[in-house]
């Protein structure tokens, strides 16, 4: 479980067995169908399933952003045009910029806590015994698997003002320390999740806590794919620990990086069960992010879906930027 | 104890001067940096692990022990009355087992589905070359990152208007959606990694298209296979966001859903939505620990070369 080793290339093992390879590479003509029909005929159901589930749906999103969609068009009455009404309108709104504002503070702050986090363990993984980090890993793993309705579930029990851990912790501390800290020492009774600010805290140590053990285990792999020649080789040389991360690990591990921060980008730009546990369903709009945006816009009373979509125009937009990067980098990296 | 060196080491090397580092010999300096290393793992262990174990004690402690300003890291005594109670008083008027039903049906429901065309997709880019292939392949990675809250409002009003909504197959058809793309992306290095002589040694010896996909590529595709299906069977699992806003009526909600009645207007009941969460919890920890090398390789596939 803990050898990551062989996960560099596809994970699956080839097999070995069978036959030797025939010389003849004759093809037997079983089926009626032309050799150039069949792989067509193999995607016709997945690319049904993403042009009306994924591709038709987008357009569609595209499109009721310009219009005007409430209980009536639900209902079925045609949708009318409004033009760029929708967007104006969100564009004056505030509770928009202080989404967008939540968004993006919170993707930088999580990606690059969630990197130096992950990077570490995983360097550590790396210099731990075999027994030892397997121990390890299996830890994380639980960490990891957990459902994110759960991780919010279980963040907002930790962080609960009344009976939350982390309030008898807070409360441990030395009363000069938690006065120099924070300006204060008693945290009993302490509300966490009422303020768009700390749900955000808390949001962060939530995701961070559950996205690093990827991070780790990604690392760890490229580590393993580095060879230990490298590193013998400055030792010798009289490299010190962080020259050595610097010089040989950082530029090997570049591609590996570059995925990672791309898919932690978009992973955190789109967060919602976790946010939606620890503020209790979309109640509190200045601690909004869009998707919350979107999702409350869309599904309130009476529903006011084009504006809705809107929102998810400008998510998506956001998004697709940083995908292209992460397009070009697995073309660049990958033969397909 | 750590003082003796052995005489004849060739440790008097400039670079290893003991005086160097502060006096201390170098095995001792070794002896330490392992149990630096080792403290640290344990560490990374416990802030990995506590808030699960939290959980799950949580759910066995009782109200007492659950609602009290100490700290009482190990139940002194374990209770059933929570989960007793998620079992059958339940929430928003059903059993918690409704709940867990409905949401293995479209986690089910999902990996059917969608390994069929995962598979068949799957065959298609890694056996052949045709027309259209890089497209389709980038295609895949992009539909990946639409959010699914670009999606919400446009499927919603479609599913209304095939009559799929409050139904469980509406959500199956959804997560089919929201899983396919990865799934052919992550099976596609399966299939490419069965070797062609296999099945190009079947043809010879006579064997249909059919019977050396079904003898031949089925059998060794088949560990990706099932590596696929649980990440999707986890994706569909823990999906939130359509269950909340298709399902209308209780006795059609999923786990995710159902966990958000416990937080009651009155103060939230700790010991049941714990209780809850670890049910919900379980399997997927189980299934992850199957397949997390895989999942792995399959999203962070050639960044990193072996």
């Amino acid at each position: 479980m803990a050898n990551t080793s062989t996960l560099a290339r596809g994970g699956g093992n080839p097999p070995a067995s069978g036959r030797p390879p025939t010389r003849s590479r004759r093809r037997a003509k079983a089926s009626g169908m032309p050799e150039w029909v069949i792989p067509y005929v193999l995607l016709i159901p997945g690319l049904l399933v993403i042009a009306g589930l994924l591709l038709y749906p987008t357009i569609q999103m595209v499109i009721m952003s310009f219009q005007k969609v409430g209980l009536r068009q639900i209902r079925g009455v045609p949708a009318e045009s409004v033009g760029t009404e929708n967007y104006t309108q969100i564009f004056e709104s505030e509770i928009f910029w202080s989404s967008l504002r939540n968004t993006v503070t919170f993707a930088v702050v999580t990606v690059a806590l969630t990197l130096i986090l992950g990077t570490a363990v995983g360097t550590l993984l790396n210099r731990l015994s075999k027994k030892m980090s397997t121990f390890v890993v299996v830890g994380i793993m639980a960490a990891w698997a957990v459902p994110p309705v759960a991780q919010g579930v279980i963040w907002r029990w930790l962080f609960d003002a009344d009976a939350g851990i982390i309030n008898w912790v807070l409360n441990l501390l030395p009363d000069w320390f938690s006065e120099l800290l924070f300006g204060r020492s008693d945290w009993t009774g302490e509300p966490w999740l009422n303020d768009a600010f700390t749900i955000y805290l808390v949001l962060i140590v939530c995701v961070v806590w559950a996205s690093f053990p990827f991070i780790a285990v990604s690392v760890l792999a490229g580590l393993k794919g580095i060879p230990a020649e490298l590193y013998e080789a400055a030792r010798v040389d009289g490299s010190g620990a962080w020259r050595t991360f610097r010089k040989i690990t950082l530029p090997l591990l570049r591609p590996v990086f570059a995925v990672l921060t791309i898919l932690s980008i978009i992973w955190n730009f789109k967060v919602f069960s976790q946010l939606y546990v620890l503020m209790g369903g979309p109640n509190n709009r200045e601690a909004f992010n869009l998707s919350m945006f979107s999702f409350a816009e869309a599904f309130r009373s009476p529903p006011k879906m084009g504006s809705g979509a809107a929102i998810a125009v400008v998510l998506t937009l956001l998004l697709l930027v940083v995908t292209a990067f992460y397009v070009r980098q697995i073309v660049k990296t990958e033969e397909m | 104890m750590t003082t003796s060196l052995t005489g004849g080491k060739p440790d008097a090397s400039p670079r290893t001067r003991p005086a160097a580092r502060g006096g201390m010999d170098p095995r001792t300096r070794k002896r330490l940096g392992v149990i630096a290393l080792n403290t640290a793992g344990v560490l990374v262990f416990l802030f990995a692990t506590f808030p699960v174990y939290w959980m799950v004690s949580t759910a066995f402690k009782t109200n007492d022990q659950i609602f009290t300003t100490d700290f009482i890291p190990i139940p002194t005594e374990i209770t059933f009355e929570h989960l007793d109670r998620v079992l059958t008083e339940g929430v928003a008027g059903n059993s918690i087992w409704v709940y867990m039903r409905n949401s293995a049906i479209v986690a089910l429901g999902t990996v059917l589905i969608g390994a069929v065309f995962a598979l068949l997709a799957a065959t298609a880019i890694a056996r052949f070359r045709f027309r259209g292939r890089t497209s389709f392949l980038i295609t895949l990675l992009i539909v990946q990152m639409i959010p699914a809250e670009a999606l919400l409002i446009p499927l919603f009003l479609n599913v209304r208007r095939l009559g799929l909504y409050d139904q469980l197959l509406g959500l199956i058809v959804i997560n089919v959606g929201l899983t396919l793309p990865f799934g052919i992306w992550m099976l596609r290095t399966f299939v490419a990694a069965v070797p062609k002589s296999l099945e190009e040694a079947a043809w010879i010896d006579g064997a249909s298209r059919f019977t050396t996909f079904r003898k031949v590529l089925f059998p060794l595709v088949a560990p990706g296979l099932v590596a696929t299906s649980i990440f999707s069977f986890i994706t569909a699992w823990n999906e939130l966001i359509f269950a909340l806003i298709l399902m209308s009526d209780s006795s059609g909600y999923t786990m995710p859903v159902a966990l958000q009645f416990f937080f009651g207007q009155r103060g939230t009941d700790w010991g049941a939505i714990m209780a809850g969460s670890t049910m919900m919890t379980i399997p997927v920890v189980v299934f992850f620990l199957l397949v997390q090398r895989r999942m792995v390789s399959g999203l962070v596939a050639g960044a990193v070369k072996g």
